[in-house]
């Protein structure tokens, strides 16, 4: 009995070397070499230096020439130290109340339109760098009119960032924000 | 749901089809100590550890010997976890950028307990919380040891199903060592590749500092996730590098990783039904509890499915219903990139296996959507299971499907050449009902306490029940994933749920080793024309009868207080 515990530290110590440095530290020099880019992170960085974001994690958007992400639960909204849900039940009057305002105000702005249903729900991490395309389509004539722009310069534009289903079948489609913000910043006046 | 939804789920299930035999085989030749393609990078590494230890690879133990070896290696390394957070402030540099202080006493016996146990509940924020170091070397090592642990388990007790008149079940330390350094490691290498091609950070950096382009600032979580991502899934711990788990944009990054995460929590459990009908002897067995597997989760994902596509009865003037580019439903908590179909999936999954990772907030499901995950741990995580924990579970059914097969025929039950005598019953069903004692059993006691089970509730009314019956249930079950509204980081819930998860693992363990040796003392009797086939259609609808009798009685209350009572109450117009 006494050598299993003797055993037991031996093998927890050495393996708890091995995998719990040796191993993360090999993947974190294959990865630097192989995928640097991703390796630290997807950052958006100006050629100044200037790191804008991460095309993975939503920021937040609220002036009327942006497209806007979807609300956040992360923290105080988009905190990147506290990812999150709202984790509020369907039979929560709280989220019930949230939404059903959320959508009012929404309709209001826009002649009534039934507002998509992913505009005004808040993501599993508070951090979805994403919107479907309907989300974009319903904020076009906002941010077009915000821009002097058509709405069909617009939507031109959102139609060249929405991305499809991965190899055809898989997740669904999607608008990435921080991307389509960006090039919106690069097109000419 | 759509038809884009299905043709995911099928793809899924044929490409895990695919892999059960190749998986299977490697297993088995691993665990019989055969010759592998790794052999001449691995052997050298193998006998050297061995060495190192004091192990005798070629000396067998019994079944308690193999118990003890198991319980004082967790305990050791239960220890070395605990330390590991109280000390965490003491270093800083790279493997702590942050400079995270000690964690508090009760969050560091619940984490370590939870990590010790294949659970990964997680109290606490890991973003604010753990140090790289805790993160690597105390949290994600467990990862792999708990579910080497797990697979030595079910083969020891699959060796035991096998031998006739054997004193002895194999060797804990070999078991462990070829499991961690032959199948477990090799993996994650590949798979840690792919997650990072496809967005998965691994660094060292402190937290990136952003200036976002309405101008203004935006702190960035990272570090080493892609190596600690992958063990995650892979020993279907469910542990999450960040607070919001495999929901993170850095965890699971895209449809395709969100692929690889269900497949690589299924991965194993399903090639160990393969290495369990080949190292009995009977693979149309192996087949056969497949089957049965398979029906479970089919059932439980369409149920789920369809939950989570139905728009919320109280809610008007959005569009809620599927069109051609958004997937509608019940969106709270869900992401963008997965949609429903893809959320309900890994809901189904994690907690068919004991792995507990969520790439959305179980808590925000539709009441009905919620219950599917519940009731998956409810049943026992035997639908593929935890790695390793899933096939010792669900042979304890086969035990008691074999048995009551037994009773109404009239014979003594046989299960592949073995006698199952009284001895062999009882541990079975000690078993079966520490489960439902431990959840039961802490959830009322919760329940009935307002200022230490109740203040903690996110939500009310029925769904607040579920909150404490999904945390105990996961706790007890080695699962993990939570309904996070509820604030389980408090002195009282962090101390009780590191018990249910103990005695969830351990307490159920034991009866499964002793059952192990006891099944290999005993002579093989040939099969006679009364011996029930426990390779037929028959016998895979007898498993699933039993397998859902037993956690509907048992549970079927505490269910219908909870989730059904809500989806009644919320469909009446009622909120709370």
């Amino acid at each position: 009995m006494h050598s299993v515990w003797k055993t037991s530290i031996r093998f927890t110590l050495i393996t708890a070397v091995l995998l719990g440095l040796g191993y993360p530290l090999l993947m974190t020099g294959l990865a630097r070499v192989l995928f640097p880019h991703q390796a630290s992170g997807s950052l958006i960085i100006l050629p100044n230096g200037q790191v804008i974001g991460s095309e993975l994690i939503a920021q937040s958007f609220t002036s009327d020439r942006y497209f806007h992400p979807r609300p956040s639960a992360a923290g105080s909204g988009y905190d990147a130290e506290n990812s999150g849900g709202s984790n509020l039940a369907q039979s929560n009057r709280t989220l019930v109340t949230r939404i059903q305002g959320d959508i009012d105000k929404l309709a209001a702005r826009n002649h009534g339109k039934p507002v998509p249903i992913d505009m005004v729900t808040t993501s599993g991490s508070g951090l979805d760098p994403d919107i479907t395309p309907d989300n974009a389509d319903y904020q076009v004539p906002r941010v077009a009119r915000a821009r002097g722009l058509s709405d069909d310069a617009v939507r031109k534009l959102v139609a060249e960032h929405t991305t499809g289903r991965q190899l055809g079948f898989l997740g669904e489609p999607r608008v990435n924000v921080l991307e389509l913000n960006l090039a919106l910043d690069q097109l000419p006046k | 749901m759509s038809a884009n939804g299905w043709l995911q789920f099928a793809i899924f299930c044929l490409v895990l089809l695919a892999t059960v035999r190749p998986v299977g085989i490697y297993l088995a030749r691993v665990l019989e100590g055969e010759r592998t393609w790794l052999d001449p990078v691995l052997r050298p590494v193998e006998r050297l550890l061995y060495k190192l230890c004091g192990v005798s690879a070629g000396k067998e133990m019994n079944w308690r010997e193999y118990a003890f070896a198991a319980l004082g290696f967790s305990a050791v390394s239960l220890v070395l976890t605990y330390a590991l957070e109280r000390m965490q402030g003491w270093v800083a540099g790279w493997v702590n950028p942050q400079h995270l202080p000690a964690v508090r006493p009760d969050l560091a016996w619940n984490t370590a307990a939870s990590f010790t146990t294949n659970t990964n509940w997680q109290s606490y924020t890991p973003e604010t919380t753990m140090s790289y170091l805790t993160q690597m070397a105390g949290l994600a090592t467990h990862n792999f040891w708990s579910a080497a642990l797990g697979i030595c388990v079910a083969v020891a007790l699959i060796r035991g199903i096998r031998r006739t008149a054997s004193g002895t079940i194999g060797n804990f330390w070999v078991d462990m060592t070829r499991t961690l350094f032959y199948v477990l490691l090799p993996a994650c290498v590949i798979y840690g590749l792919l997650l990072v091609w496809q967005g998965v950070p691994q660094n060292f950096h402190a937290y990136t500092q952003a200036h976002t382009l309405e101008g203004q600032t935006q702190a960035i979580a990272q570090g080493p996730v892609a190596s600690q991502e992958t063990i995650k899934m892979l020993g279907t711990n469910g542990g999450g590098f960040f607070n919001a788990n495999s929901a993170h944009p850095f965890e699971n990054p895209t449809p395709l990783t969100n692929f690889f995460q269900i497949l690589s929590i299924f991965i194993i459990p399903a090639g160990l039904t393969y290495t369990l009908g080949r190292m009995t002897g009977s693979p149309g067995h192996g087949w056969a509890v497949l089957v049965a597997m398979f029906v479970l989760f089919a059932a439980g994902f369409t149920v789920c499915y369809w939950a989570e596509s139905q728009p919320h009865p109280l809610i008007h003037g959005a569009v809620q219903m599927r069109t051609a580019a958004a997937p509608g439903g019940n969106m709270e908590g869900k992401e963008t990139r997965f949609g429903i179909a893809d959320s309900a999936l890994f809901a189904t999954v994690t907690t068919d296996a004991s792995c507990g990772a969520v790439n959305s907030m179980h808590d925000s499901f539709t009441p009905l959507g919620g219950m599917v995950p519940l009731a998956n741990i409810m049943l026992g995580e035997v639908v593929f299971g935890g790695v390793g924990a899933g096939m010792y579970g669900i042979l304890i059914f086969v035990i008691l499907a074999v048995f009551i097969a037994g009773l109404m025929v009239g014979r003594t039950p046989e299960y592949l050449g073995k006698k199952i005598e009284s001895y062999d019953v009882k541990m079975a069903m000690l078993y079966a009902l520490i489960f439902p004692l431990a959840i039961l059993t802490f959830s009322a006691v919760f329940v009935l306490l307002p200022n230490v089970g109740l203040a903690s509730l996110a939500n009310q009314g029925p769904h607040g029940f579920t909150e404490i019956l999904y945390a105990f249930t996961s706790g007890a079950g080695n699962n993990g994933s939570a309904f996070a509204g509820l604030n389980a980081n408090t002195w009282w819930y962090n101390v009780c749920l590191g018990w249910d998860m103990l005695i969830g693992r351990f307490l159920m363990m034991i009866p499964v080793l002793a059952l192990a040796g006891s099944l290999a003392q005993k002579k093989s009797i040939p099969p006679s024309p009364g011996t029930f086939p426990v390779n037929s259609p028959l016998f895979a609808v007898l498993l699933v009868g039993v397998i859902v009798i037993v956690g509907a009685l048992t549970f079927f209350p505490a269910l219908s207080l909870g989730p059904v009572l809500e989806h009644l109450l919320l469909h009446a117009g009622k909120l709370f």
